[in-house]
């Protein structure tokens, strides 16, 4: 007979339950089974009956076991008893569930065990260590009552624990306990074991931790602090929780996942896993080498599936992840510019900057005929249309969709007065748009049209008028997005350097020095032009100020040297 | 809310009366079996690929409501042995679409069950649904305590206009059919019933992007915990009460998700949409099949140089189109 015995705790699936207690007795490992008493008494005597011929298989009592309740503790010690009692060769015991799958041939673990015959393998750590409480309670689960279940009552729960922490109720721990916490799969020596199950002070011990939330996590991990003369803190059962407490399930597909885990036992198995079951309790031979466990790759899977759960993809909206606005997280997937003005006062400043920064240059996306693509395309990646009704019925996701179809290469585009003035709040509070504004450019275009006055006059008024409200959207406190502005004026007298600012800010990777200016349009007149408008009663303050003589420097000076990156 | 689900719940048992038994095998429904709800007319060319993909996932059991087909698909399901059909001539807008007939049906075999409810030409998509039968993921929504499980439709579509490449009985529809819209779906919440209302795809690029707001709406929740309490209101769009509707994160994470693949834009369209057209008994005034005949005429191509070709469920869920959430 082996001197590992198993305890076993099951409540559902029992067939299985039944092949891997007779894998452990196949090694020759005595297997103690606890069923729980919510099992039916016809299906729990069936059981009992298909092991019968195992004489290695024996039944302790039976108590109820209900999450996070006290029925747990009773029955791992009820078994426990029993299996010290019966079989007095064992030397470690091992305690497991019924979805437990032993990873690696028993011999292994055997072996493992008697190289470390004193070694108790129990996580247990103490309360200020632990960071995974469900609930957020932690030293309050020793210092509590919890008569209501945390699945089943929530509301009285989350009450009586509010009632307590209000009154400042708090119950002694017994002397000489330190509460800690740990997995509740262990692997205790007899002497460690047995220490627990015989104290003359159990009776106190146990009626405290009746009381105690989650007592199967802190019973064992508290008590084998007092008798262990050598604990490793940490468990032999491969078993990893979600972000509610759950425990993960291992399917077929994380078969060598397993098996390159070097563990020697997981949990929890899905009962249907056939494969599983299959592989891990029938080819030994094909088994591990000897090593030390190593969870660390299906740790990696599992905090990514926390962190998806979580925290999601940003920028990304459907049907599973559909976050308000105002929750904090980035609107959109990538950072991307929004230029204003600049078309107007450079005649190529979309060929400019494509080629000055590499990045994927729109036109005026909002423009109110049609969503303008860059190279004038009528979809984009994604299957994204230019129609603008399409576009105007749901902007922020014409926005959205088109930063998370094209994430990676950065977007630019133009925006103005004459677009779809709908998308501006939206862009305000992305963290992702870099917005440059030429307040007043927009007169550039009129100047240079070839309309009556009276009308450019009348459009005038309505382009600083839409501009003048954006801004103010623009300028609100809680605007989130990068935003810079310049009025016409102010932006004509140095432009390079504005220029390079807006360069360094898209950062590109590749960027090639930029020892061409763009083309700024030929002003001559403009000061006169917007002197008659003002004396048309129509004040283009947007603009800054223009003499009306023309004095100022319209030719952008050539670079004296080339353009480089830090 | 609770006075909409109990008028429902009123509608659909008076509606029973429009359901004729064809054949009732629901006696070998076991407590914990997978149940598949659907409504046909006319769609035995479909049915064959349907049942097996179905019963490929682990479907048990399948529950058919037949709105007068002439063209043998009852007869076709009358043979199988894992199906239960009933036979109605009655109006199919009148019973809001087949809601009603879903809802007595369901609420008469599928309590306490996990059910999907699919038209004849949606096909669902889970995350791992390449190496995991659909019981574990119906034993893992059990476990977090979840009911409901969101989907978004995604119309597929072949490489050319549709008629070129006719679909034939039997066949696999994605193998006529294999491409799809990736990012150009709009999402919003509709207040009444805390779902989302998601539109977009091909249909809204080709056949309504000059009236955006009557595209078809794309977000359905085919797969529940059915509880004889539980209505649909509108299709698989929304259910009451509405906490079913929660199928998604609000706060930044991402709910476990899947997909329908819908394959809807087949040569089959033609036909369906001058017949459905004639009937009048879809939603809208069959707005919906007016725009499809209307444009189907000058032979459409849904195809761009943008369309993705389906691959697996993982190129959905690095799309965006799904999600695994926290099921690893």
């Amino acid at each position: 007979m082996s001197t590992l015995g198993i305890v076993m705790l099951v409540h559902t699936a029992l067939d299985r339950a039944e092949q891997v207690a007779r894998h452990w007795t196949a090694s020759g490992c005595p297997v103690v089974i606890h069923v729980d008493r919510k099992v039916k008494k016809t299906t729990y005597s069936q059981f009992v009956k298909s092991c019968s011929d195992d004489p290695l298989i024996l039944f302790s009592d039976r108590h109820v076991c209900d999450w996070g309740g006290w029925g747990i503790v009773a029955a791992s010690q009820s078994a426990a008893t029993l299996l010290l009692e019966r079989f007095s060769e064992v030397h470690h015991v091992y305690l497991s569930s019924g979805a437990c799958l032993p990873l690696r041939p028993v011999t292994e673990l055997v072996n493992y065990l008697a190289d470390r015959k004193r070694v108790d393998f129990i996580e247990s750590a103490t309360t200020r260590d632990v960071t995974w409480t469900v609930g957020g309670l932690d030293l309050e689960r020793f210092t509590f009552r919890f008569p209501f279940s945390w699945r089943k009552q929530r509301r009285l729960f989350d009450a009586h624990v509010r009632l307590q922490r209000a009154l400042g109720i708090r119950r002694a721990v017994p002397e000489g306990l330190v509460p800690h916490m740990g997995s509740q799969w262990w692997c205790l020596t007899r002497q460690t074991l047995s220490a627990i199950l015989q104290d003359p002070k159990r009776r106190i011990y146990d009626r405290y931790f009746q009381q105690v939330w989650i007592p199967d996590e802190s019973y064992f991990q508290t008590l084998a602090r007092l008798y262990s003369t050598q604990i490793e803190s940490r468990s032999l059962t491969l078993s990893k929780f979600d972000y509610q407490g759950r425990p993960h399930i291992f399917y077929d597909d994380h078969l060598q996942l397993l098996r390159r885990s070097d563990c020697f036992v997981a949990r929890k198995v899905w009962h249907r896993a056939d494969r599983l079951y299959q592989a891990f309790l029938t080819d030994q031979a094909g088994a591990m080498k000897p090593a030390e466990p190593n969870p660390g790759k299906i740790d990696r899977l599992f905090a990514k599936a926390m962190e998806r759960r979580t925290r999601g993809r940003d920028g990304l909206y459907m049907q599973s992840r559909f976050p308000s606005l105002n929750k904090g997280c980035g609107l959109t997937a990538f950072p991307y510019s929004v230029f204003q003005g600049f078309t107007d006062l450079f005649s190529d400043f979309q060929p400019w900057l494509t080629n000055a920064t590499g990045s994927r240059v729109h036109g005026h996306l909002f423009s109110p005929e049609r969503a303008r693509f860059g190279g004038n395309e009528t979809v984009l990646n994604g299957g994204l249309s230019d129609s603008a009704k399409l576009r105007d019925y749901n902007p922020e996701a014409f926005i959205t969709n088109l930063i998370w179809n094209t994430r990676g290469e950065r977007q630019c585009f133009q925006f103005g007065p004459s677009d779809l003035q709908k998308i501006n709040t939206f862009l305000a509070f992305d963290k992702n748009a870099k917005i440059s504004i030429i307040t007043g450019a927009w007169a550039i275009s009129l100047f240079r049209s070839n309309m009556n006055f009276a009308d450019i006059r009348a459009e005038a008024a309505r382009l600083q008028q839409v501009e003048t409200q954006q801004l103010r959207v623009l300028k609100s406190l809680d605007a989130k997005a990068d935003i810079r502005i310049w009025s016409l004026s102010e932006f004509v007298e140095s432009p390079m350097e504005q220029l390079q600012t807006i360069i360094d800010d898209i950062g590109a990777p590749h960027l090639r020095p930029v020892t061409e200016a763009p083309k700024m349009v030929d002003l001559t007149g403009f000061g006169k032009f917007l002197q008659n408008l003002k004396n048309q009663g129509m004040h283009p303050y947007l603009t800054g100020d223009f003499s009306a003589d023309d004095v100022f420097d319209t030719q952008v000076k050539p670079f004296r040297k080339p353009y480089l990156v830090k | 809310m609770r006075l909409r689900r109990k008028r429902r719940l009123l509608r659909c048992m008076r509606k029973r009366r429009e359901l004729n038994v064809k054949q009732d095998a629901t006696n070998v429904i076991q407590p914990d079996d997978i149940l598949l709800m659907s409504v046909i007319r006319n769609e035995k060319i479909r049915l064959p690929y349907f049942l097996d993909y179905y019963r490929k996932l682990g479907v048990d059991h399948f529950l058919f409501v037949d709105n007068d087909s002439d063209d043998g698909s009852a007869e076709f399901l009358t043979q199988q042995p894992d199906v239960s059909v009933w036979n109605t001539q009655a109006s199919y807008r009148r019973a809001t679409f087949g809601v009603d007939w879903v809802n007595y049906l369901l609420r008469s075999y599928a309590h306490g069950h996990w059910v999907l409810t699919v038209d004849p030409d949606e096909f669902f998509i889970y995350p791992f649904c390449d190496t995991r039968p659909i019981r574990a993921l119906t034993d893992w929504l059990d476990d977090t305590s979840v009911r409901s499980f969101g989907t978004m439709l995604i119309d597929m579509y072949p490489r050319g206009p549709i008629e070129e490449t006719p679909y034939q009985e039997g066949q696999n529809p994605f193998e006529v059919a294999p491409w799809f819209d990736t990012g150009n779906y709009m999402i919003s919440r509709n207040p009444t019933y805390g779902n989302l209302w998601i539109q977009g795809g091909p249909r809204s690029r080709v056949f309504f992007y000059e009236t955006p707001s009557k595209a078809p709406a794309l977000n359905k929740i085919p797969l529940v915990k059915w509880d004889r309490r539980y209505t649909y209101v509108s299709s698989t769009h929304a259910l009451l009460p509405r906490g079913l509707n929660q199928v998604y994160e609000q706060n930044g994470g991402e709910k476990t998700s899947g997909a329908l693949l819908h394959a809807k834009l087949l040569d089959t369209l033609g036909d369906k949409a001058h017949e459905e057209l004639s009937r009048g008994q879809h939603y809208r005034q069959s707005d919906e099949y007016r725009a499809y005949a209307e444009r189907l005429q000058d032979g459409p191509v849904f195809w761009n140089e943008w369309s993705e070709k389906f691959i697996n469920w993982r190129q959905l869920e690095i799309l965006g189109l799904m999600s695994k959430g926290n099921w690893a």
